[in-house]
């Protein structure tokens, strides 16, 4: 493990029941880098994820968050100094914008003025409008905003580490990729680093500076998208990389036909 | 119709504020119980499956009963306080009320809690968790509020529950609004049955809204309408029991089983009391078992009972003596308790069974034994006690009777059913004034097989000595005679008020010593 290493996961094992969900993973996560971790469905991403903040814990192996073994960190402090966007957001519903956002600094006892300024900024940063949105509740939002408003609060607390369990999925093209140029440019000004689940492949490719593929509780690739898309040696991981690949071509064969 | 509603309503400070003390307290306590109990169990599916299992049987035990099973339970739990502290607390009325009512309420708390709790989305319990909440940050800042109106919709529920059950608590002597309902059933006043009816249902609405208040302001998170509803409540409690703090304490308690003539008596004797210059109130409504404990334990001061009912109760005896033996003997077997018989009063309210005098003259039937052949095509009806009591054995056992049918009833649809010939024969009472309305024949008994009834005024072991009270009541002793019993009990089961018949009982027995002087 090098000095730098943000996150450190080494041959961790998750089984439940019978069922092995992760098999010997080991993965290191530098300090402000983006990965992202694509596979399909029942891979084991999201399990992966929860072992980093300790939602769930590893059935053998070692999980390091800057230098310390989760094991023995204190859960909930770990947790509050880690940002997690949740899939299909899990805003509290009977919490306004504010307090969601407020939520991790308030637990941490930051005192009100400090908190406020905090739902000012972030409100901000994320691009949604102070008078409009502050003091309206999750259900008075659209898709686009309340996954705007988990954003800001996984970043409440000033947290170093993100982690995020695709957050953009369940939302239209356009939003998407407003959210997703909009976290980047976050994720580079504020020095985070990010790892985020995704299954679509396009979006890691555009995100990511590096990316791992997970298949069947394994990581069966891990490169930057340069190196994967030049990579043949995986099946699994061809097949992921071809559907990019073939939109980017029509894409540019449609651009470059004269009219 | 306006002179029973006066008096109803001159009854509601004492009726109501009994009743809104007994429900708050059991609701309260309800709910300090079953909110930490619901919470636990949320997290434990054997501890849950367990606690709604038992919850569900308590409900299924009618009010009534699990009212009533209090009593001996709290008196047991009392005499063993008495023997190891050497104080003890009253096992009547308020606090086997409360325990009945509170385990009442615990169902629909502890299940709408639980399934409030369990209802909530697991992906919101994750991020509770995500965000860094503690398990019991996550109950309070996440769970609890979204299980919300679920747990209200619960306490709602209970609180009608308890304030509609509270109305059953009067025959174990908590005064109630069920005071009304158990007076005027007996006492054919329903003006009474409806007015209690309908203030207990107003009661329960008025809370109901106001909780329902309080649950729209924590959901909308408008705080003045949960502040309007919590003072609301506040006010609705505190209007309903203030009168009934500034009812004046009495001295002296007065007894009262739940059937007319022993209102009348306890009216009477309180209205004696009050000329003597002693401050008297009467507390009625009480089950004939609880009634005679109650008198032992020092908890009401003074009743009417009848000879027949200490002997076979009491006392445990099958034999049957002369009166004047009876009544010798009980005095000294109730003697070793303290309790004193200042005397008979006069005439017998004997159990005796009667039917229309037309059919009995049809049948041929002057005695229980001409009703040996004819039994089997006949059927009896008796109050709730009659078919358990040892007399109905002896009845058997003595005529060898038996009936087609056998039905239990309210006393008063009892006369009804037979007067519209619905039943053949009753067990009803000598000394009711009904026997002569429906113009009912009573059967004799030429085996005795019925122990005399003989009206007895006793006292309980702390008044035995007390002169000023026991001097008070010493002139009704011999004063009453059956006849003018009976056309007082007439007087109160035909709408006259049992203060209003007694008043005039109370005439006749001066008119009569009058007479015999």
């Amino acid at each position: 493990m090098t000095a730098q290493s943000a996150i450190s996961l080494q041959s961790v094992a998750k089984t439940y029941g019978d069922g092995r969900v992760l098999d010997g993973v080991s993965l290191q996560v530098k300090a402000r880098e983006f990965l992202a971790i694509v596979g399909p469905s029942g891979s084991g991403k999201t399990t992966l994820l929860r072992l980093i903040n300790r939602l769930s814990e590893p059935t053998s192996g070692v999980v390091q968050v800057e230098g310390e073994d989760v094991q023995t960190t204190d859960a909930v402090n770990l947790r509050r100094r880690i940002g997690y966007v949740f899939q299909g957001v899990g805003l509290f519903p009977h919490m306004t914008v504010a307090e969601n956002i407020a939520i991790t600094p308030r637990l941490l006892g930051w005192d009100a003025a400090r908190i406020a300024a905090r739902i000012d900024e972030l409100i901000d940063l994320v691009r949604l409008d102070r008078g409009k949105h502050r003091e309206r509740f999750p259900a008075q939002l659209s898709g686009g905003e309340r996954q705007r408003v988990g954003v800001a609060r996984a970043l409440g607390a000033e947290p170093r580490i993100v982690l995020m369990d695709e957050p953009f999925g369940a939302l239209d093209p356009l939003t998407r990729d407003a959210l997703g140029d909009d976290y980047r440019r976050l994720h580079d000004e504020l020095g985070l680093t990010t790892v985020m689940i995704t299954h679509d492949m396009l979006e890691a490719v555009l995100l990511a500076d590096r990316i791992a593929v997970i298949h069947g509780g394994r990581i069966v690739a891990d490169g930057t998208p340069q190196a994967l898309l030049h990579d043949g040696r995986d099946d699994y991981v061809r097949e992921l990389m071809a559907t990019p690949r073939r939109q980017a071509e029509r894409l540019r064969n449609l651009m470059e036909r004269p009219r | 119709m306006n002179r029973p509603f006066g008096e109803a309503l001159a009854r509601l400070p004492a009726y109501l504020g009994g009743h809104v003390a007994v429900s708050v307290a059991a609701l309260l306590l309800g709910l300090a119980i079953s909110l930490p109990l619901a919470l636990l169990a949320t997290r434990r599916p054997a501890l849950r499956g367990a606690l709604l299992g038992f919850a569900s049987i308590v409900q299924t035990i009618p009010s009534l009963a699990l009212l009533a099973l209090f009593y001996p339970l709290l008196l047991g739990l009392a005499a063993l306080c008495e023997r190891m502290f050497g104080a003890s607390f009253s096992a009547l009325g308020f606090l086997p009320s409360v325990l009945a009512l509170t385990l009442y309420s615990m169902l629909p708390v502890l299940r709408n809690t639980v399934t409030g709790l369990l209802g909530i989305d697991p992906a919101i319990h994750e991020a509770a968790q995500g965000v860094g909440m503690t398990r019991r940050q996550s109950l309070f800042m996440v769970e609890l509020p979204l299980a919300m109106p679920v747990i209200m919709a619960g306490i709602r529920t209970a609180a009608i529950w308890v304030i509609g059950a509270a109305t059953l608590s009067t025959p174990i002597g908590q005064t109630s609004l069920g005071n009304y309902i158990f007076t005027g059933l007996q006492t054919q006043n329903w003006v009474f049955v409806l007015f209690g009816c309908v203030a207990a249902a107003v009661f329960a609405l008025l809370v109901d809204q106001l909780l329902a208040l309080v649950e729209s302001g924590l959901t909308h998170r408008k705080r003045g309408r949960v502040i309007t509803g919590i003072v609301g409540l506040l006010l609705v409690v505190v209007a309903a029991l203030a009168p009934s703090l500034s009812v004046a304490r009495t001295t002296y308690t007065i007894g009262a089983k739940p059937f007319a003539e022993q209102y009348v008596l306890a009216a009477l004797i309180e209205q004696r009391l009050r000329n003597a210059g002693l401050s008297a109130s009467v507390r009625e409504g009480l089950g004939s078992a609880v009634i005679f404990n109650a008198l032992r334990a020092g908890e009401i001061d003074a009743y009417v009972d009848y000879s027949g009912t200490i002997w076979t109760n009491q006392m445990q005896r099958n034999d049957v003596k002369p009166r004047d033996e009876v009544l010798a003997e009980m005095s000294t077997w109730l003697a070793r308790d303290g309790i004193k018989l200042v005397g008979g009063l006069g005439f017998e309210n004997a159990y005796a069974l009667a039917m229309p005098r037309a059919k009995a003259e049809r049948l041929g039937v002057k005695s229980i034994a001409d009703l040996v052949g004819r039994a089997p095509n006949l059927s009896i009806a008796g109050d709730y006690e009659f078919f358990g009591r040892p007399e109905w054995t002896a009845i058997k056992s003595a005529y060898g009777v038996n009936f087609r049918e056998q039905r239990q009833m309210q006393p008063e649809f009892m006369y009804q059913a037979v007067a519209r010939g619905e039943v053949d024969v009753i067990a009803g009472y000598t000394s009711d004034g009904r026997i002569a309305q429906h113009n009912l024949v009573v059967l004799e008994d030429p085996k005795h097989a019925i122990p005399p009834y003989d009206a007895v005024l006793l006292v309980a072991p702390q008044r035995a000595n007390d002169a000023a009270f026991v001097s008070a009541l010493q002139p009704l002793v011999d004063a009453i005679d059956v006849g003018m019993m009976r056309a007082a009990n007439q007087r109160a089961s035909g709408g006259a008020s049992p203060t209003e018949a007694a008043r005039d009982l109370s005439a006749e027995i001066s008119r009569k010593s009058g007479r015999a002087r």
